[in-house]
Formats: C-alpha cells, structure tokens, sequence
C-alpha cells in the first residue's frame, strides 16, 4: 500500500533582500493512509514552507529547488498552478489553517463561503444548478451536525463574529471536509485555542479520521499534542527531518539528539529547566555538516565536515545521525 | 536609518520625485546667483517683449520683455516659501489638536472633531477669495487662507493615530512603570504618530503650490511684478495662442514641482509601514 | 522572607463596561471578578489558571493598579492601597510591576532598548545620566544578554530575547512583586526552558514574589507554590501545586487536567470529558457558575454560589458537593505527571 503523501528531499530556498537563504534543506515525510502523522518543529525550521510546497502556495520569491511531492502516486511539483485548484485543492487536499478568525472572511454569512468552496471543488455528482445546490446545503448541515455545531441548520445563514473560537474552528473543519479529500492538512489548529476547546476538537479529528478514511498530517509545536492526536512523528529541524516514526516508539526512546534535547525541555520531563544551547543556523549560511552539530553534545569532527545519511534507530524511527548509521 | 533609505531607493518613481524637490529647493535657495537676468524680478525691457524662445532667452519674453527663464527661476522661492509656510503653520496647529483629541476622549474630543469637520467644509479658494475681500488680496492673504483650511487634515491623521497607540501595548506597559500622560503624548505617541503626518505634509507641499498658483491665476495671491508662477499664467492669457511661451513655461514649472513632491509623497508612504517604521 | 502575605485581596470584584459617553450606546456591564480573596505569600510562586473569560488577566491588572477594582479591599505590606485612581494606585503599588503576554508589543518602537530600559529609571527619580547606564548595563547581563542590546531596537530581537528585555525594564524599578502575564507563550520550547530558569534565578537574585498567569498546565504544575483555579470570575480551587495536581477536587479542576495534552499522555479517545463551549461572562447565573457543564451538578447548586471551603490543610475548593468521592464520568486517570510524582 503505497503512502498517501511522500515527502522525498525537498529543497525550498527564498530570495531575501539579504541573500538566498534555504528554508528546505533535503526534507522528507510520509504519510500512511488512514493515519495521523505529526509535524513537529520549533519556529524557523520550515514547518509552514513545507506545508505551503505540498499544496502549492510558496510566495513569489520562492523557488523548489529539488525532490519530489508524491501524493496518492502523482508528483504534486508537477501540476500546473490551474491543475492544482481544480483538481487538487480543497477537493482531494483539505487544508485547517490556524487562525480560525483571520481564514474567514467577516463580511460573508459562513453558508455562502463554504458553499463556496463545494461550487468549485465538490466533486461532480450528477446534479446541477439548484438541485446542486440542496445537496451541498444538506452535506453542509449534515457536516456540521458531526461537528457537534449547534443549531446547524441556521448556522449557515450567521456571520463569522456570530461564533465562538471553537465553533470556528469547527466550521473550518466542516470546510475542510467538505469535499470528501482523501489527505486533510491542519496547520496548528488548535493553537489560538482554549485548553477544554482544544481537546475537544483533537478528539474529534480523531474520530474523523476513523470514519472518514481521511489522512491527517498535523503541523503542530505542542508535543502533548501530539502524545495525544497523532500515530506518527516527524521531528523537523533547520529545513531537515532530523527524525521520524511511530509517536510512542519515539517519545518513549528519542533517538536524534535534537528530539532528546527537544523533549528534555518539556516541563512534563524536565529535571531542571535547561534550554539548548547555541541557535538555530541562519537559512543564509548552513554549515557544511550536520545541521545539529554546533549544538549537540554528541559531536565529533566527522559530523562537523559532512551531512549525515538516514540510519535506523532501534525504535524504528527513521533518523539523520551519524550515531545510527 | 538605512533600511529606509534603501528601500526608498528601490522605488524609481520616489527617487524621482526626491531628485525633483531637490532641483526646485537648490533652485530656490540659488535663484539669484542662477537666473541670467535676476533683475528681471522688476525691471521691464519694452524693447524686447514678447520673443520667442531663443538662445539669449531660452523661454522666451514676457509683455514687458522679461526674461521668463529667469522669472520662472526666481519664482520657484516664491513657491517653495508658500508651500512651507502653509503647510508648517497647519501642522503648528493641527498636530497638537490631534493629539489633544485623540488621548483623551470626552466632549473637549468631540468638540475639536467636529469643527474640524466644518472646516474641512470650508473650500480653500472660497476662504481665499473671501479673506482677500478682507485684508486685499496679497501673498498674505493667500497663505493664511490656505492654512486656516489645511490644518484638518493634520488633526484627522494625528487622531486615529494617537487613539490607536493610545490603547497600544507599549503605552499600557508605560502607564504601568509609572509614566505621566505629559512624557506618553510627547515622548512616545508623537514621534509614532509622525510618520503618515510627513507622508501627509508631502503631499501637502505640492498641493499647496497648486492651490497658491490658482490664487496667483486669480489674482487673489501674488501681485505683479512678483515672479509668481500663476500670476505669469494669468498675465499670459492675454497673448496667447501666439506667444504660447508665456504660459507654457510657468505651467511646466508648476506640473514637475506638484509632480516631484506626490512621488516623493507617494514613496514615502510605501516606506512608511510598520515593519520598516520599527528600524531606524 | 517575612511569613506575613506580602499582598492580600479580600473579596475583591471587578465590573467592566457600563459606561455610558455622551452620545455612546451602554455597554452592559460584566463581572470579571467576583468576590476574589487571596493571600500571596513572600517569595512564593502562586499561578492564576484559567481559560479565556476566567478573569485571571483582569484580576492581574487590578492587582497591579491599572484596572480598578469595583469592591473590596487590597493590602500590600500590610497597607491598604484599594480605593485609588489607575495613577494613584501605580504610585502607591508601585513594588508591584507587570510583564506583558506580548514583550515585543509592550516596548517602543521607535526607542533603543537602552532608553527604553533607562526611562523607568528616569521616571523614579534618577537623574545621573551615567548612573542610568551603568545599571541598565548591570541588569541587561543579569537577564542573560550582552549590554550592546542597549544600543538596537525591539525589532531586531527575538522573542524569547524580548522577554529577558522587558523583565530587565520591571527589575531596573527593584519591585517585589511580578505579575507575569502568560510569560513563556509564543516560545519555542527549547526558549521557554531558559526563560523559565531565569526566572526561578531571578526570584532568588531579587527576591521576589511571581504572580504566574498562565493556561499551560504543564509549566504551571513544575514551576509553581500554589495554584488558583479561576472559573468565570471566582477562584474554584486553590493549594498547593502538588495538592492541586494530585487531588484536584472542583469539578472543573478535573475537566482541565482532563483536557490538557500531556506528555505522558493518555491517548485521546472515548466519549468527550468535556462539555460545552467556554462560558460567555456576560450571562449571570444565579448560584454555581459552572453548573451548566459540571458532570455532578444537582439542582441544590443553582441556589448560591459556593464560596472557597477548606477540604483539607492549605487546600480550599469552592463546591457545594467537593466532599462527594464518586465524581462520575470524571476518571482522569494519569493527570500527575512525572514531575509531581517526584516531588511527592
């Protein structure tokens, strides 16, 4: 069964006023169908660009510089910016941004938005004009029912400013399902969220993903998060996918020195309250080795001079350290 | 400071309109020294009235046989000095009523907004003609006419600035260190609240020459035998389609100065946003 | 450390809203806090946790003095400092100082972070120019950054830098007391480890006293004394963070730990231990605030809002059935982490 997305040696650069500076260094992930994989990274380290390469919305003055995206056995770098809307976005790719608040637009009733996106994406069922319209009106409603939404039936009809956080967010869901993609896409969803609110909305994208067949691939900095959401873990750092594998396999035993470092700063873990230290390398001028090395305890002169090939970590985790290989 | 500068000189359109304003106010400050026939501010040569351009007179003469490119060079102090008097005056007095009605709410608030809104009625040449009834129509007249209905515009600006940084972060975290309203208004919200209120003045300072050129045209402005640029227009009416030399110059002089402070003006809005305005 | 609280509030309310301007719609007035009463321990770290609408940001403001409060009395060293304007209150509170959720918002713009830093000094009476200097610089390597910092901006700094430069600012006025209003959200985790420690060095160095506002459970259970619970207005719960965390007794104490993702976590899963949205707290309820989403809820509860009651030494909760053992369908399972166990 080949994964529903795979991520293999992403190369992502931006032209800045100060140089060219690499976001995506080499990057990879995979992603199983029917499974929920999270993204985990600190700020800077590429979460958003790599987001935005799969679903084909770099800014301008980026460029990919080299890999592949294969989603469902097509290379998504590929299609044409024409292909991807019509046949790619919102209707096999979902996408929950993060800022329930800023993805809806305040002037429209949420109903005309979302009927909006099914207009154009849905896939084609037959119907057409009015009748078209109904089913969607009843999908909708039936979506947001699952939401646990109140009163959906005239849900449609409020504004944005009408809804709580999470009641956004809820209906940003329902978008996202709206129609029927195979791999939905969350990028902090539940970040701007209160902690109750939070937890509701992580089960139900679990229960969604059962009975929906959906795949999930969840951006997110929170690793209590993902304890809680995701099967598989995918550790980003400085551009690079530095470890990934099954949640448990890898919270239980960190293999990557960065992913150790990372979760001995959880409070839930921590002895003493230490950071890292050093900092992340600039985009604008990566060393030669490995990216982690200025900054890892386990360093030696071979990982300061070249980059480091996957290894396998006991765990099964898949991991880009010279201890492993 | 760089950042800025950079950043403006990316902007082909405000360099341009820079090096213009930059022309006229080199001009202005050594008109004299430049003109070829700087005593042609008064005197009259009947002999040679109404040449076209040539090389001895580059924009020709005007009825009194005036050399225009000289005129044209001398009135250019003339236009700057009314464009910054007006527009510093309104700023005198429109900035501190902003910042008056925008820090503290309340009825003085309302009270400044509203007649600001009245004058902003106002039109600036209806003023002018009606001041020149009163005082006699004079450079005088025209400039104070023309401050007395641009300062709104300033207070407007200062407003909605100074009510939005009042209720900023950085000034809760100033009250909470203990700072007075004296050091908050002064220190903290005017140079903040400066930047659209230079985009503002910019643009106010061609404006102004414009406006100042019609009053001229009108005769409600500069009287003869002041080099004024529409005042010259006003004299060339007369002359023309003939000696079209007469208006076409002084007009050209007025269209690139308007033209070179909205570029500037214009640029300098672009530059003006708040992720540069924070590196300094 | 004197055992005397250095800070008391005694049924302390605040009402916000319910001006009427000149010409201006009434804005219906709401209780952010109700009837709070509180003692803050010298050198201790008490934590005000609660989701949005809990009051926990308008009880912190209050106590600082920028928010008045609308009832009760505050004492701070034993003096009472209620009753006064938002610039009185500063004046009279002024060993009480406040950090922002957002550091990088709450500095100037347009000043250096050196003027920034030297204006608090400025302001309180210092008037040798390089006296000002030499203590910026002293307190800028106190917080862990180079005294060059003092010559850039706000902008070219990073946040968890912002964060040391706005806790330089507060400790140039050598308070006793700090609120910190959510100080590690935003952060990195890696950044927020580091801010954490320095504030547990800097309680040390100064001698101070944290008022922690925060809704991250897992920095609240490792770094605090004592903890509040606040729900809508009133403080539900409160002890110490090992009691708190390890007994939490207020039905919405153990809706929260329930719900927040942990580490050691129990995988999300079953029927929902949460219920409903987030309260509006313009709704006034009579009797228990959280009787609409408790699991335990009898009719009993809606009659009178339960005030704090001791349940055990050092632990009070507010609820008209904490004595009931059976908190059904309320089986939180793992929620003490491994940080609690060891320090039991």
């Amino acid at each position: 069964m080949i994964p529903v997305l795979s991520v293999r040696g992403l190369k992502v650069s931006i032209r800045t006023d100060e140089g060219r500076a690499e976001i995506l260094d080499d990057i990879g992930l995979t992603l199983e169908r029917g499974r929920i994989l999270g993204v985990v990274g600190e700020s800077g380290c590429g979460k958003s660009t790599l987001i935005r390469s799969i679903m084909g919305i770099l800014p301008r003055a980026a460029t990919v510089d080299g890999g592949e995206v294969w989603f469902e056995g097509e290379n998504l770098l590929a299609f044409s910016e024409a292909e991807l809307n019509d046949g790619v976005r919102s209707s096999r790719i979902g996408f929950i941004p993060q800022d329930p608040l800023l993805a809806l637009n305040p002037v429209f009733k949420v109903g005309t938005q979302m009927l909006e996106i099914m207009r154009w994406h849905a896939p084609p069922d037959g119907l057409r004009g009015a009748a078209r319209q109904r089913a969607h009106v009843g999908r909708l409603v039936g979506l947001l029912k699952r939401m646990q939404v109140p009163d959906p039936e005239t849900a449609l009809e409020r504004y944005p400013h009408q809804f709580s956080g999470g009641q956004r967010q809820r209906l940003l869901i329902a978008a996202a399902l709206a129609c029927a993609p195979g791999l939905v896409i969350a990028d902090e969803p539940t970040t701007a969220l209160d902690v109750t609110t939070q937890h509701q909305i992580l089960l139900l994208l679990r229960e969604l993903v059962a009975e929906f067949g959906i795949s999930l691939l969840f951006v997110t900095h929170d690793f209590g998060v993902v304890a809680e959401l995701c099967d598989d873990l995918c550790v980003i750092y400085a551009g690079q996918t530095v470890e990934a594998g099954p949640v448990q396999a890898i919270l239980d035993a960190p293999s990557h020195p960065y992913t150790r470092a990372l979760l001995a700063c959880h409070p839930d873990r921590a002895t003493t309250f230490l950071g890292i230290p050093g900092s992340v390398p600039s985009p604008l001028a990566r060393p030669p080795g490995c990216l982690f090395a200025p900054r890892c305890g386990d360093a030696r002169a071979l990982c300061l001079a070249a980059r480091p090939p996957q290894g396998q970590a006991r765990s099964g985790a898949e991991v880009r350290c010279v201890q492993f290989t | 400071m760089s950042p800025i500068f950079r950043k403006l000189a990316r902007d082909l359109p405000a360099m341009l309109g820079l090096a213009i304003v930059v022309f006229v106010l080199l001009i202005a400050i050594f008109g004299p020294l430049l003109a070829p026939y700087p005593e042609d501010a008064a005197a009259s040569h009947l002999a040679r009235r109404l040449k076209p351009p040539s090389a001895a007179f580059p924009f020709g003469t005007d009825n009194l046989g005036r050399d225009i490119f000289s005129r044209v060079i001398l009135g250019a102090r003339g236009a700057l000095s009314i464009a910054l008097t007006v527009v510093s005056t309104a700023m005198l007095i429109g900035v501190p009523l902003g910042l008056i009605a925008g820090y503290r709410g309340g009825w003085l608030s309302e009270g400044i907004m509203r007649v600001t809104d009245v004058v902003l009625a106002i039109p600036q040449l209806i003023l002018a003609l009606a001041l020149a009834q009163l005082m006699s129509p004079s450079l005088e007249s025209a400039m104070l006419a023309l401050s007395l209905t641009y300062w709104p515009y300033f207070t407007r600006i200062v407003y909605a600035e100074t009510r939005r940084l009042s209720s900023s972060l950085f000034v809760d975290a100033l009250r909470g260190i203990g700072a007075g309203s004296g050091r908050i208004v002064f220190l903290h919200i005017l140079p903040n609240a400066l930047s659209p209120v230079i985009v503002r003045a910019t643009i106010g300072l061609g404006f102004t020459i414009l406006v100042a050129a019609v009053l001229g045209f009108l005769g409600m402005g500069a009287t003869p035998p002041a080099p004024d640029w529409g005042l010259a227009i006003a004299e060339s009416r007369t002359y023309l389609p003939r000696a079209w030399w007469y208006a076409t110059f002084p007009g050209l002089a007025i269209l690139i100065t308007v033209m070179g402070f909205n570029l500037l003006g214009d640029g300098l809005r672009d530059i003006v946003d708040p992720r540069i305005r924070r590196s300094r | 450390m004197t055992p005397d609280p250095i800070l008391t509030l005694r049924d302390v309310s605040v009402r916000l809203g319910g001006r009427k301007g000149f010409l201006q719609r009434t804005v219906l007035p709401v209780q952010a806090v109700k009837q709070v009463s509180l003692d803050l321990r010298s050198g201790e770290i008490l934590s005000l946790v609660g989701e949005s609408g809990c009051g926990k940001t308008t009880l912190g403001r209050t106590i600082l003095g920028l928010q008045r409060e609308s009832e009760g009395e505050i004492l701070l060293e034993g003096r009472r400092v209620s009753g006064l304007t938002p610039e009185a209150a500063r004046r009279a509170r002024s060993i009480v100082q406040y950090s922002h959720q957002d550091a990088g918002a709450a500095l100037d713009p347009w000043w250096s972070i050196g003027r920034t830093l030297e204006e608090g000094l400025r302001i309180h009476g210092v008037r040798n120019a390089s006296e000002r200097r030499d203590r910026v610089a002293s307190m800028l390597q106190a917080v862990g950054l180079d005294p060059t910092s003092a010559r850039r901006y706000p902008h070219e700094f990073s946040g968890g830098q912002l964060r040391r430069l706005a806790l330089a600012r507060i400790l140039l006025l050598q308070p006793r007391v700090l609120i910190l209003d959510e100080p590690t959200s935003g952060l990195d985790m890696s950044v927020q480890a580091t801010v954490l420690n320095l504030l547990l060095e800097l309680r040390e160095t100064f001698s101070l006293t944290y008022l922690f506002i925060s809704h991250d459970l897992s920095v609240v259970e490792r770094l605090s004394d004592r903890v509040a619970i606040m729900y809508l207005g009133r403080i539900v719960e409160l002890g110490t963070a090992n009691t708190v965390f390890g007994h939490p007794t207020h039905p919405y104490t153990r809706t929260l730990l329930a719900a927040a993702p942990r580490l050691s976590g129990r995988r999300a899963s079953g029927p929902s231990l949460v219920r409903g949205d987030p309260p509006n707290p313009r709704l006034v309820l009579p009797g228990c605030s959280f009787f609409d989403r408790c699991p335990i809820g009898v009719p009993a509860c809606q009659e009178a809002a339960p005030k704090l009651q001791p349940v055990a030494t050092g632990h009070e909760v507010a609820c008209h059935r904490a004595d009931v053992e059976e908190k059904q369908g309320l089986a939180v399972g793992q929620t003490a982490s491994i940080g609690a166990k060891r320090r039991a």
